[in-house]
């Protein structure tokens, strides 16, 4: 459910763009999809590939997935940590005073279209 | 063909969504508070009791159609308008959705109205509604960790209403520790610990929602 969501605000969102920049075909669509975003990328391509036919300007288009890595920083020892694998405890100095850095974002970084 | 570089948030156009719905509430004086909870938190209890003690505010309740736990007839016994809103099947409400339940609604005499969003405390954190205040609430039987668990929602949230402090005794809440725990994800968190049955902490809640009103009433 969460991903039909986030689909159709993306169609949203290139739909508008292709109007403000008078586009009549968008191809590849590149996304940048955090690590920890909780995104399912096949169920988020399944979905895109059910709404995509519902928009003119993007029934010929394929969506690119790029992931961020998750980055968590540790408040106590100031480290930064790779957050999937070593979750909330920083494996520097096993504080639990971490936050994540990035790697929970969805971006569109760029189409291609004409 | 040729590249055209967004470097924009998937979410961009309900932002602009949202915006728009800003400041037409904002033109009819209206306060839209996001409403955003787990299931079973109370929200019921606390909005009728808000909408009872505060008896010379207007109140209208936009409900989310799925896990909606507020009673529509308890809502319009207490002389407040009740009104559906369709999600369509989805896990949040976005600023579309809202804007066209307002388009349902008489807005002429309302103050504040609350957006009841769909119960859970991750997807609901993400959208922007439109809302100026966004309040969620934790209930003392969720536990006091939960700003670990889901810290986007506490982070997001203006106010924090700690409901179900009757419960107290019987669990091992900490309030003091839930409290700090919001605040180093949020140190603007304003944090209400209260009781919507024994009327325990309504009235600083009730104050704070009055301030608000009247600050967009004023604008």
């Amino acid at each position: 459910m969460h991903e039909m969501g986030i689909v159709l605000h993306l169609a949203k969102t290139l739909d508008e763009t292709a109007a403000q920049e008078k586009l009549t075909r968008i191809g590849k669509v590149v996304l940048q999809v955090g690590e920890v975003s909780g995104i399912m990328t096949d169920l988020f391509t399944d979905a895109w590939d059910y709404f995509k036919g519902r928009h003119p300007v993007l029934k010929d288009s394929e969506l690119v997935l790029e992931q961020i890595p998750a980055v968590t920083y540790c408040d106590n020892c100031k480290g930064t940590y790779e957050t999937v694998k070593y979750g909330k405890e920083c494996p520097f100095c096993h504080s639990g005073e971490t936050w994540l850095l990035k790697g929970n974002e969805c971006i569109i970084k760029e189409i291609e279209a004409e | 063909m040729k590249i055209i570089e967004l470097g924009a948030s998937v979410t961009a156009s309900n932002d602009r969504d949202a915006a728009l719905l800003r400041q037409r509430l904002r033109a009819q004086g209206i306060l839209l508070v996001n409403v955003m909870s787990a299931a079973g938190s109370g929200k019921t209890t606390l909005l009728s009791r808000i909408i009872r003690d505060m008896e010379s505010t207007r109140f209208a309740v936009l409900e989310a159609d799925i896990a909606s736990d507020v009673d529509a007839k308890t809502i319009e016994a207490l002389g407040a308008k009740a009104v559906q809103v369709h999600t369509g099947g989805m896990c949040h409400m976005d600023a579309g959705m809202t804007a066209a339940a307002f388009d349902a609604l008489d807005t002429t005499d309302i103050d504040i109205a609350f957006l009841e969003n769909v119960g859970n405390l991750i997807c609901p954190a993400e959208y922007d509604t439109g809302a100026s205040l966004k309040l969620m609430i934790l209930s003392v039987p969720e536990g006091d960790d939960k700003p670990l668990k889901y810290p986007l929602m506490f982070a997001e949230s203006d106010i924090l209403v700690i409901s179900k402090i009757d419960a107290l005794p019987y669990f091992n809440f900490d309030v003091e520790k839930c409290t700090a725990r919001a605040k180093k994800l949020n140190p603007a968190i304003k944090v209400f610990p209260v009781s919507a049955k024994t009327g325990e902490g309504m009235a600083a809640l009730e104050a704070e929602l009055h301030k608000a009103q009247c600050a967009i009433r004023n604008s």
